[in-house]
């Protein structure tokens, strides 16, 4: 180390007696930060301007939306959109279905998934392999390609319009990425613990409920934020297997509120709030396992 | 990248020992447990039900005359590769893959490209400006799709949208109540920025912590040596990042490829339906309300094909990789 240090230190000495004598290579250097900084504050605005417009108009009377000349701030804040729309029947009952379908399906999904993910982390067997690679190429399956026959399924077995119905494609398609995401919570949980826990007289159910258990809540949680996010969100197999008016998830509602709307002129700020509306729980969830997703999809889901 | 590391840790053999059963522990070893497919079988069913199934359904359905009569009641018969020699004789599907291919490259490139520039900016700018970027990015990945479409529409509104006034501030006084969605071209302008604007911030979050593990003393050395800006980018940062954004690059085509419900969305305003249709769409439009169920289906697998074809290196990967 000694000898590599002073070879390390000598060019920032000479470098800082550089930049005594050209002022203007300094004066480019901070030219240069202002110009950076000001690109990553217009690039930062311009990103997040639609939820911006997004928010903003859910809060401003419709009166002013119909206006030539927008307004960029909250001048004339209003909570009428909001309670027009939460007053709606259909919003309720669209509301009443999406948490019916996303705690059906978020429930099934963390048992099982968390299941699985045991007995790929914990054993090794014959065919564990095979279940893995399955698991990833499932991943790249288009929902898009598969929603006839599931509707086919769905409308042979009666279960079209059904929490049921929905759960059930739902289930599959969110347990791959829950297995592997819950796989490295539970390899990172070293068995030794509860070997430990049995010698000191434990029996293994009692050791893997107080030792392993309560150590993998955390994987718990983020895998059900995330099959949570995905149920709530999920559009397409909705639209295919929920085609009564009065059975919508609450993106499906809000496509048909758009066009009901449509007729007489869209009520922007009515469609903003129930946007808003629909956005919000997942706003926040999402910031929790943001970090865990993008780990998860480039080293987990993606790279194996 | 904890989570790899954890991955590596041989946890399997020492758990797969069971002393509450307490006799012949030499075989016991041997014998692979019971246990851990017990444990797979409620996800396997589920899968099985829920995509195995629909994949068996649509291979099955694809190679049997599946119309109207057939809905009615009328027993499909096997007609083997007739659904396939007719879907793509026709010009309709040839078109849709045209366009959805070309959508696909150039939503993909743009994301990547974008994503690239906004991780470079994370990377160049002070701590403060970084997190605003962040969380605008955050913001904007957490944004439900529809609720996202939405709002495009209600930005590109031709009355009373805040594009068309913004163009008419500056100069383009023929903006004025232009219709983006009615045309093709404007279309699937706004269709791409929608979906650029949705999946650049997990391109440029990845990337960014691509580029976060890149050693300070690498750059640092080739500043002495003399290295421009340019050259650093393309010499050191761009390589060692080469792995996250090929797979960025790879998930974005694969995902980009299969876009549907965005284009519905927009359709709704009144687009030329069979001008925006892309492959998703026209399966939809083929199967649901055609009721052309064999047709439908012989789509449905050349996109589940062209999709393993582009995930194949990805997957080939995965198998040297994951032993």
């Amino acid at each position: 180390m000694s000898a590599i240090a002073p070879p390390a230190t000598a060019p920032v000495t000479t470098r800082q007696a550089a930049r005594k004598q050209h002022a203007p290579g300094a004066r480019r250097r901070l030219v240069g930060k202002i110009l950076v900084s000001a690109l990553g504050i217009v690039a930062a605005v311009v990103w997040v301007f639609p939820v911006y417009w997004m928010v903003l108009s859910a809060f401003t009377p419709a009166a002013y939306l119909r206006r030539s000349t927008p307004e960029f701030l909250p001048m004339h804040a209003t909570w009428s959109n909001f309670s027009r729309v939460m007053t709606g029947d259909s919003f309720l009952s669209a509301l009443r279905m999406s948490l019916a379908i996303t705690l059906l399906t978020l429930v099934v999904v963390l048992a099982f998934a968390f299941l699985a993910a045991l007995a790929i982390s914990r054993w090794r067997f014959r065919g564990r392999k095979s279940f893995i690679l399955a698991v990833l190429f499932i991943q790249m399956l288009p929902a898009e390609g598969l929603f006839i026959a599931q509707y086919k399924m769905l409308s042979s077995a009666n279960l079209l319009n059904s929490v049921i119905g929905v759960s059930v494609l739902y289930v599959a398609a969110i347990i791959p990425f829950t297995v592997w995401m819950l796989r490295g919570f539970v390899a990172g949980v070293p068995a030794e613990l509860e070997e430990a826990a049995m010698v000191d007289g434990l029996s293994r159910t009692q050791a893997f409920l107080r030792i392993t258990f309560p150590l993998l809540a955390p994987g718990l949680v983020a895998s059900g934020v995330y099959a949570f996010l995905q149920a709530w969100n999920e559009f397409t197999v909705a639209l295919v297997a929920l085609p009564s008016e009065t059975s919508q998830t609450l993106p499906i509602w809000l496509r048909s509120f758009l066009a009901a709307s449509a007729n007489r002129g869209v009520d922007w700020g009515q469609v903003m709030a129930a946007s808003t509306l629909i956005a919000i729980p997942v706003i926040v969830f999402f910031l929790f396992v943001q970090g865990r997703m993008t780990s998860g999809l480039v080293s987990g889901a993606v790279k194996g | 990248m904890s989570q790899n590391a954890a991955l590596g840790v041989p946890a399997g053999a020492p758990a797969a020992r069971r002393p509450g059963t307490a006799p012949a522990p030499v075989v016991r070893r041997r014998r692979t447990p019971a246990s851990p497919y017990v444990l797979l079988v409620p996800a396997v069913v589920a899968l099985l039900l829920g995509l195995g199934y629909p994949v068996y359904w649509q291979i099955v359905t694809s190679l049997q005359e599946y119309g109207l009569a057939q809905q009615f009641g009328q027993p499909p018969t096997f007609i083997g590769l007739d659904n396939f020699a007719r879907i793509f004789s026709e010009d309709a599907l040839w078109a849709v893959v045209a366009r959805s291919v070309a959508f696909c490259l150039v939503n993909a490139g743009l994301t990547v490209l974008i994503g690239l520039g906004f991780a470079l900016l994370m990377r160049a700018v002070g701590t403060t400006i970084r997190i605003v970027l962040q969380v605008s990015l955050l913001l904007a990945w957490a944004m439900p799709m529809v609720a996202a479409v939405t709002v495009f529409k209600w930005l590109f509104d031709y009355r009373t949208g805040v594009v068309n006034w913004f163009l008419v501030q500056v100069g383009f006084a023929g903006m004025d109540g232009f219709s983006w969605l009615s045309q093709p071209l404007t279309f699937f302008l706004v269709a791409t920025l929608v979906i650029v604007w949705m999946s650049v911030p997990f391109v440029a979050l990845s990337l960014y912590a691509g580029l976060t593990s890149v050693p300070e003393e690498v750059l640092e050395a080739s500043r002495i040596d003399g290295a421009s800006g340019a050259q650093q980018l393309w010499h050191i940062l761009l390589p060692m990042v080469r792995p996250v954004l090929s797979i960025v690059l790879l998930l974005q085509i694969i995902w980009d490829l299969r876009v549907f419900a965005q284009i519905r969305l927009l359709q709704d305003a009144g687009a030329p339906v069979s001008e925006t249709n892309l492959l998703g769409n026209f399966i939809y439009e083929l199967g649901i309300s055609r009721q052309d169920f064999g047709g439908a289906a012989a789509v449905s697998i050349f996109v589940l094909l062209l999709t393993i074809v582009l995930s194949w290196p990805y997957v080939r990967s995965l198998l040297k990789e994951d032993a």
